[in-house]
């Protein structure tokens, strides 16, 4: 590990809808391409369906439209990152992984107040890349997709 | 360990675990010679191997109580003495092995008590046969007859009397890699950790994976000379996953091995006569979930034995028998597995229970007076219940029910309590198969597949235009015309959302369905196979669709939704076993009866307003061409299936049509059927049916609510002599005979109203009461009747109280009792049957029902 400073963060980046993100490495299990996914009739619109990862039914997300991002182009997310919450195991499907940024925690700032609310849900805060926001995106929070529901109602 | 000490202690154990319930079997049976050749086997072979092993405390206790065995097969009697000092020994050897298996060597000790026990025995045995010329055989001593068969039968073994007489030989490892035929033949299990086997499960299912994804590289390239050998890959995998995943499961019977013994002991130690009877041993179970319910039903075991069971003395001044029972029956039901535990004993002291939940502070006194019987027997799952006033060695100190609650809570269980005051108690734990392998048809829906739990299809039927099972519409609702029978059908795809409106219903399969008393037919769009399906939690995301009860992932890598058949009935809009027991519980039995829910045809003939008439009555909906309806003797007839049918009208302003097509609903009774001329069937409704404005009309009931219109219920009853004037007179009752009596009995006016016409029509003389009290004075009063129909849920005194009642009034006990419920659960039948129920009825299967009549009144008679 080289976080030995602490004030260096690691997080797995990946874009969505034409955004960038990243992930607390620690919340990430792997990186995979989704495979045989099992839509779930009736299922909340946010949750893709469900697919076996090597005996492990993972629930897969699919991240555009639980960002409200809307679908940019017709192409379908072609990358899921693998999370765990509770026991359980979740996929959140994403356009396209990106490179593991070191980040200083220093940089790490609060959520600009106009950011669209649903990004802000679940959004612990950004970095100011070069040319480009970085989200910060709370595993929890994401996963918390009932909470969610409740709000945009 | 040495391997070879760890197995004999395995081994060994098991065999213990068998010869334990065999020597309880062989007191109660001791002329069956089968049973204690059985356990003789088996106590020789521990006393071999541990010769063998050098292990000579065991192999002398072992001796000695094989010595006492072999008088029982020279004709000693199995006292109860002789078999609690057998029991007595192999538990000093579970002892023993328990310590060996910690310690790798025998532990100190003597065993001095048991052995002069066993031998004083197997001496009287001797000299009670006196007359044989046989030398008493001297302690420590065995008979010639012994030895040469030890000799005979284990010519392989070291010397192993030798081996008796050296005291502690120091443990010696056995160095040859001897695997001797004992080794062999008895090495018949291993234990394996529960963590292996699931991590051997997770690695098949993606050898599984793989192997697919070969097939799929292969199906590509025509000519792979790898063809054949994946395909041997692939039967192999098919064949190793399905190993598995059978290893998982284990039956029920393996938890339940212990009870003989412990109900024996107790039945000494308490001074009372038990008997066990155990049910559905068979019952597969996941073993992670039979490790769970172990301990929880020994302690309900031990808890009936203890605390519901009276002595035989006090079980002799109440009349019962003086053995006291406990049963134990296990089977499956639909997704569910059932685990029954009951006694006959005295049941639940109520006040007792109220006293103590009020000293507890679980309630208030003013609360607890609110509260039904049923409510507050469920105060014995609090924590730190325990009614037993005097503290035994058996159960009550405190840690009792509450316990076994957390630990089926554990595996989202459930378990209830039924208790009657001097009748027995009854709890009964629900687990869900979540853990669990299931049977499922694979099915496919909107381009989906999905699991049917097999447990709750009762047939598949294929519907055709032509055939005699027809989808018949009534505005959006269809119905499937199945052997007389209308099933409301759901279709699969539209229950889930899925756009369907351009897919024929009629070329779909339907999956007749079964949940409690409720049958309904699932149309699906094609139907593959069945499959052994691991049970996967659904993701707690997605946990609220009540349509699933889980997911599995299939033989061929691919997650799919398993239909949950309860959730597809909720969304029929029908009440369901588990819905009516859920509102039992928490209103109690009284309640439940106005809850009813009835599916009703509703039309229009005549007038504007809207009729009804419950849908199963009717046997089918026809429409036919106007033009066929003829006019004979002044009646209108149809020729329909080769007979004329009758048509009547409901009232004169409800005409027969000139042209057009012409809707009827046909009523059949045997080989007859009439119709109803109606102007227009307008819907199937489900609802609670109460008549709201009772009706003087000849012909209708009353009227009701029925989707919000005030509705005419149409009594069918009164139409049917209409069209056959000896409708109430049938062929098959000679007209001399004195019509049989029926007692019938519901709450409901409407089924009383319902069910008396259909009864007068199969020929009975019917009296119908609205309690079973009103029954009961009746009968009292000495009023004859040859029959009675009552129902199940009723305020006050419920079916079961009521045929309870009967049976202990020698006057009445004889009278045959038919039961009409809305649920036939194997539970209920099973509590009907003790509670004296001659015969169990669906609420609505009025031909069964006179089918049953018949039955009860043709014993009576020829009684």
């Amino acid at each position: 590990m080289d976080n030995i400073d602490g004030n260096l963060n690691e997080y797995v980046t990946g874009m969505v809808g034409g955004e960038l993100f990243g992930l607390p490495i620690r919340r990430v299990q792997d990186v995979f391409m989704p495979e045989r996914l099992t839509r779930v009739p009736l299922a909340p619109p946010e949750i893709a369906g469900v697919l076996n990862l090597r005996g492990r039914i993972v629930t897969l997300i699919d991240m555009r439209l639980r960002l409200g991002l809307t679908q940019s182009d017709g192409d379908d997310p072609m990358m899921a990152i693998g999370v765990e919450s509770r026991g359980e195991s979740y996929g959140l499907l994403i356009d396209g992984i990106g490179e593991v940024l070191k980040l200083d925690e220093s940089l790490f700032e609060r959520n600009p107040i106009n950011l669209d609310p649903r990004l802000a849900a679940v959004s612990s805060g950004i970095y100011r890349l070069e040319g480009q926001l970085l989200m910060v995106l709370d595993v929890d929070r994401v996963l918390d997709i009932a909470t969610a529901n409740a709000m945009a109602a | 360990m040495d391997d070879l000490l760890r197995e004999f202690v395995t081994e060994t154990n098991e065999s213990l675990d068998v010869v334990d319930v065999e020597l309880v079997r062989f007191e109660q049976d001791p002329n069956n010679a089968k049973i204690l050749d059985n356990i003789f086997r088996l106590v020789h072979t521990i006393k071999g191997t541990c010769g063998f092993l050098g292990l000579p405390r065991l192999e002398t206790l072992a001796h000695a109580a094989e010595s006492v065995m072999e008088k029982f097969r020279d004709g000693l009697p199995a006292t109860n003495e002789a078999v609690t000092v057998i029991l007595a020994t192999i538990d000093r050897i579970k002892e023993i092995l328990e310590s060996l298996a910690r310690e790798q060597g025998e532990p100190e000790g003597a065993d001095a008590d048991l052995i002069a026990d066993l031998e004083r025995i197997a001496e009287r045995a001797a000299s009670a046969k006196m007359p044989e010329p046989e030398r008493v055989l001297k302690p420590g001593e065995v008979s010639l007859e012994e030895l040469e068969r030890v000799f005979r039968e284990t010519p392989v073994d070291p010397p192993k009397q030798k081996a008796a007489i050296q005291p502690k030989q120091p443990a010696p490892v056995v160095e040859e890699p001897i695997k001797d035929d004992d080794g062999k033949n008895s090495h018949q299990s291993i234990r394996v950790a529960v963590d292996s086997l699931e991590h051997l499960m997770t690695m098949v299912s993606e050898l599984v994976l793989t192997r697919n994804q070969l097939l799929e590289i292969v199906r590509r390239h025509e000519d792979s000379e790898f063809k054949t050998p994946l395909q041997r890959l692939s039967n192999v995998t098919a064949e190793l996953q399905e190993g598995v995943m059978k290893t998982r499961m284990q039956p029920i019977g393996n938890a339940w091995q212990k009870f003989p013994r412990i109900v024996r002991d107790l039945s000494i130690e308490l001074g009372k006569q038990i008997e066990l009877e155990l049910q559905g041993a068979e019952t597969e179970l996941d073993r992670q979930v039979l490790d769970l319910i172990k301990d929880p039903l020994t302690h309900m075991v031990r808890n009936s034995a203890d605390h519901g069971l009276e002595t035989s003395a006090e079980r002799r001044a109440v009349g019962k028998p003086e053995h006291g029972r406990i049963r134990l029956s296990a089977y499956h039901e639909g997704g569910h597995i059932i685990i029954q535990v009951s006694d006959d004993g005295r049941g639940l002291n109520t006040e007792r229970i109220k006293a103590k939940a009020v000293a507890q502070g679980l309630a208030t006194e003013a609360e607890i007076e609110k509260l039904s019987e049923s409510q507050i027997h469920k105060f014995i799952f609090a924590a730190g219940f325990s009614t037993a006033t005097t503290i035994t060695s058996v159960s009550g100190r405190g840690v009792g029910m509450d316990v076994v609650r957390t630990n089926i809570d554990q595996i989202g269980g459930t378990i209830d309590v039924k208790s009657v005051a001097g009748k027995g108690l009854s709890f009964t734990i629900k687990i869900p198969l979540t853990l669990a392998i299931v049977a499922a048809l694979i099915v496919e829906s909107a381009g989906e597949r999905f699991a049917i739990p097999q447990l709750s299809v009762v047939e598949l039927v294929r519907a055709r235009a032509g055939g005699d099972h027809r989808i018949e519409r009534i505005k959006d609702t269809t119905v499937l015309r199945l052997r007389d029978k209308l099933l409301p059908l759901a279709r699969l795809s539209r229950l889930l959302g899925a756009d369907d409106s351009s897919k024929d219903v009629e070329a779909g399969f339907i999956v007749v369905t079964q949940v409690g008393s409720q049958t309904f037919g699932i149309v699906v769009d094609g139907v593959f196979h069945t499959e052994e399906i691991v049970v996967k939690p659904m993701s707690s995301k997605l946990r609220h669709i009540t349509m699933f009860s889980g997911n599995t992932i299939l033989g061929d890598g691919a997650v799919i939704m398993i239909i949950d058949p309860n959730g597809v009935a909720q969304a029929l809009g029908s009440t369901v076993t588990s819905q009516m027991a859920a509102a039992d519980a928490e209103q109690g039995t009284a309640g439940a009866a106005a809850e009813q829910s009835t599916s009703l045809l509703v039309f229009r003939a005549g007038s504007t307003q809207p009729k009804a008439v419950p849908l199963s009555l009717i046997t089918r909906l026809e429409e036919i061409d106007a033009a066929k309806i003829e006019l004979s003797n002044g009646r209108h007839m149809v020729q329909y299936r080769g007979h004329l049918m009758p048509l009547i009208s409901l009232n004169v302003d409800a005409g027969v049509k000139g042209e057009g097509a012409q809707p009827l609903l046909v009523f059949s009774d045997g080989s007859r059927s009439m119709a109803l001329v109606v102007d227009e069937i307008i819907d199937i409704v489900e609802g609670n049916l109460t008549i709201q404005v009772a009706s003087g009309n000849p012909g209708v009931l009353g009227s009701a609510i029925v989707k919000g219109q005030a509705t005419e219920i149409i009594d069918v009853g009164h139409f049917l002599p209409l069209a056959f004037e000896d409708w109430f007179r049938r062929k098959d009752q000679a007209s001399n005979e004195r019509r049989a009596s029926v007692l019938l009995i519901d709450d409901s006016p409407f089924f009383r109203n319902m069910l008396a016409p259909v009864l007068q029509a199969a020929g009975y003389a019917v009296t119908a009461v609205g309690s079973a009290r009103e029954a009961l004075d009746l009968l009292q009063d000495g009023k004859k009747f040859d029959v009675a129909v009552t129902d199940i849920e009723m305020p006050e005194i419920d079916g079961f109280g009521f045929a309870e009642s009967l049976r202990a009034d020698p006057a009445t006990a004889e009278l045959p009792v038919i039961a009409l419920s809305s649920q036939i659960s194997p539970e209920a039948i099973e509590r009907g049957r003790e509670a004296g129920f001659h015969d169990f009825v669906a609420k609505f299967d009025r031909q069964g029902l006179i089918a049953a009549l018949m039955e009860q009144t043709a014993v009576g008679r020829a009684a």
